[in-house]
């Protein structure tokens, strides 16, 4: 007879495992959330295990910027990517779980209203008419160019924006109609901002919004459509009118959130160190915007002296200008 | 009955059209699949090379690489089939050929077949209560594994149950009748026999596992990973080392889907490359099991 050789030997050897659980290997950085930031995350990632040879590990996840907070407060991970400020739920969380953050400002984005090249009678928008065809209101109602404005022709209107789920969503709703997740619904949503791109780049009569980065490796297909700041200038969106603030308010700062306790290990400090010093090129080099000079210089210096908490207080803000988010007292239980 | 000519010429239309019918039929799914992987390939090109499959994710598309990914989803699939072709094969052999016809029995038949239509979401949503928060198992290689192993051991207990029905009573009768004791029977004839439609089952099940990607992001996989897990094999003894285990992971169908949302075009066509080395993978992997198929079915003399 032969002997037994049965499989379900296997069955039981990654069971045994689990009552043999190895202290896991700390010298990774742990990093999830926002898609928005992840390019830029993961560019510095890239130098920093270059540049320390491997010494150093970092991983860099995508579950939103929602799903990030809920691993960070979880403790599951050192450093939040962030596309909008911690929400006060996010914050209460934190208090509960005795985690202190830091809160660091690391690049702008700039969201981007486009049309198709061949449409040439939209010269620029306003807050006003953008909220016009935006609103839920206007749902079904503003399907005509003619109904935006006096002397527009009468072709339809079609739109393309961000799915519900996105903080680009949040961030354009909040901005334009004044609330945040507000929005018409009859429209083309895509959490994929290259189905927009194919989208507006293929339609004559179409309308949309998303990242600047997606505009900057599209431009010859899609036409930015100047914005009429609060001052009254329209203003295109470019690398030079979101540092100083004229492409306002559609351009917003993107964060990370550090861990207090994390910074202890020293791979994590000296990640977010490498961060600093060489966010703005890496920032650059793959379309996103870097903020000016001296914010890296102030996130440093908040860096250094460990203070911890947000500018924010947990509300969403819009229009914010750089020197505010080093001006305002920090926060760490919301307004 | 009888025949008479025009009869005759009408059921051969029939006859001829059904075959006519099936044979466009064939043709139309072939040439969307055809169409498809071409489409594939040739977006690819120019990426699918050595660089690509030995490269870390980078920044710059052509210089990225799909090597942690690669890694990432083998490493997993090999704990999803050590885990759900055993249990799954022990637990179809058990409903056959074991449990007493009862309520009992009639109640987890039922659920079994339930569980095979449950949306993989709510897999990874399980997974994530279960294994990450309960069992303390991290957003590891794993954790990933398991989960794939629960998603898919419906399709392998329910497979293996109909490829062990088929198997002739008089076959188990005739061991019976020889003395052979329930185990004996079922380990030399039953499971034998019984193997070839097994391994289908099992190709069915990894190939299904090996693209999903909404369980393992719930999860937590991770997008960008630059190095390797442990290696499995040390040159001090014990030689084995199950530190992999527990290393995070990424898998193909998650780099691609990263790569296709990127801003940038170039990145594009490194997907198309990714899912060319997936679609690779999955072949290799149910090529092994044809073959292991085929020489069961060799070995069969009944």
């Amino acid at each position: 007879m032969k002997t037994i050789r049965f499989r379900p030997m296997w069955g039981v050897a990654p069971a045994a495992l689990l009552l043999a659980v190895a202290a896991q290997a700390q010298s990774i950085v742990r990093i999830d959330g926002s898609s928005t930031v992840f390019p830029i995350t993961e560019a510095v990632a890239e130098e920093f295990q270059s540049e320390t040879r491997g010494a150093f590990k970092v991983v860099v996840g995508v579950s939103g910027t929602g799903g990030g907070f809920k691993k960070f407060y979880r403790g599951d991970i050192d450093i939040c990517d962030a596309s909008r400020p911690i929400l006060a739920s996010e914050m209460q969380e934190c208090q509960k779980a005795g985690i202190e953050y830091i809160e660091l400002p690391i690049a702008f984005d700039a969201l981007t209203v486009m049309v198709n090249p061949a449409n040439k009678f939209v010269d620029k928008l306003t807050i006003a008419e953008l909220k016009k065809i935006w609103e839920p209101e206007a749902q079904g109602k503003i399907t005509h160019w003619s109904q935006v404005r006096e002397g527009w022709p009468h072709e339809p209107l079609k739109l393309y924006g961000a799915g519900a789920d996105s903080g680009t969503f949040d961030y354009f709703t909040e901005a334009i109609v004044g609330k945040a997740k507000a929005s018409r619904g009859d429209y083309t949503a895509s959490e994929d901002d290259n189905t927009l791109v194919q989208g507006i780049a293929g339609d004559k009569s179409g309308l949309g919004y998303f990242g600047y980065a997606y505009y900057a490796a599209n431009r010859g297909k899609l036409k930015a459509v100047p914005i009429v700041n609060p001052k009254g200038e329209a203003v295109p969106p470019s690398l030079e009118t979101v540092m100083n603030g004229q492409y306002a308010p559609l351009s917003r700062p993107i964060f990370l959130y550090v861990n207090r306790k994390s910074l202890e290990r020293p791979e994590v400090q000296k990640f977010v160190e490498f961060y600093l010093a060489h966010g703005a090129d890496l920032a650059r080099e793959v379309k996103y915007i870097p903020l000016p000079a001296d914010a890296y210089k102030k996130g440093q210096e908040r860096l250094a002296a460990r203070q911890v908490g947000t500018a924010f207080g947990g509300h969403p803000e819009t229009g914010l200008h750089v020197d505010e988010l080093f001006n305002r007292p920090l926060a760490t239980a919301p307004r | 009955m009888g025949f008479d000519g025009s009869q005759s010429l009408w059921r051969r239309v029939i006859d001829t059209g059904f075959l006519l019918l099936g044979a466009v039929l064939i043709a139309l799914s072939l040439g969307v699949l055809v169409t498809l992987v071409a489409e594939l390939i040739m977006d690819s090109a120019g990426r699918l090379n050595w660089q690509f499959v030995s490269a870390f994710p980078s920044r710059f598309a052509e210089r990225a690489g799909a090597k942690s990914a690669i890694v990432g989803t083998c490493l997993v699939m090999l704990v999803t089939a050590c885990t759900a072709l055993p249990l799954g094969i022990a637990s179809g052999v058990y409903l056959e050929e074991y449990a007493p016809r009862n309520w009992l029995t009639a109640l987890i038949e039922i659920n079994i077949a339930n569980l095979a239509g449950v949306p993989s979401i709510i897999w990874g949503l399980m997974a994530l209560g279960l294994l990450v928060y309960q069992l303390h198992l991290g957003h590891s290689v794993l954790t990933a594994g398991l989960t794939l192993g629960l998603l898919v051991l419906p399709i392998v207990i329910v497979s293996t149950r109909e490829s062990i029905r088929a198997i002739p009573n008089g076959i188990r009768e005739a061991a019976y009748a020889l003395g052979a004791t329930r185990w004996q029977t079922v380990w030399h004839h039953v499971l034998p026999y019984s193997m070839s439609g097994i391994l289908t089952g099992a190709i069915i099940a990894m190939s299904r596992a090996i693209g999903e990607t909404a369980p393992l992001v719930t999860i937590g996989a991770m997008a960008y990973i630059g190095f390797l897990p442990p290696s499995p094999v040390h040159q001090q003894p014990p030689y084995v080392n199950f530190e992999w285990l527990w290393s995070n992971f990424t898998v193909l169908p998650i780099q691609m889907y990263q790569w296709v949302s990127r801003p940038n075009p170039d990145f594009h066509a490194n997907a198309a490359a990714a899912g060319v080395v997936l679609l690779i993978i999955t072949l290799t992997m149910n090529g092994l099991a044809i073959g292991l198929r085929y020489r069961s079915r060799r070995r069969l003399s009944w």
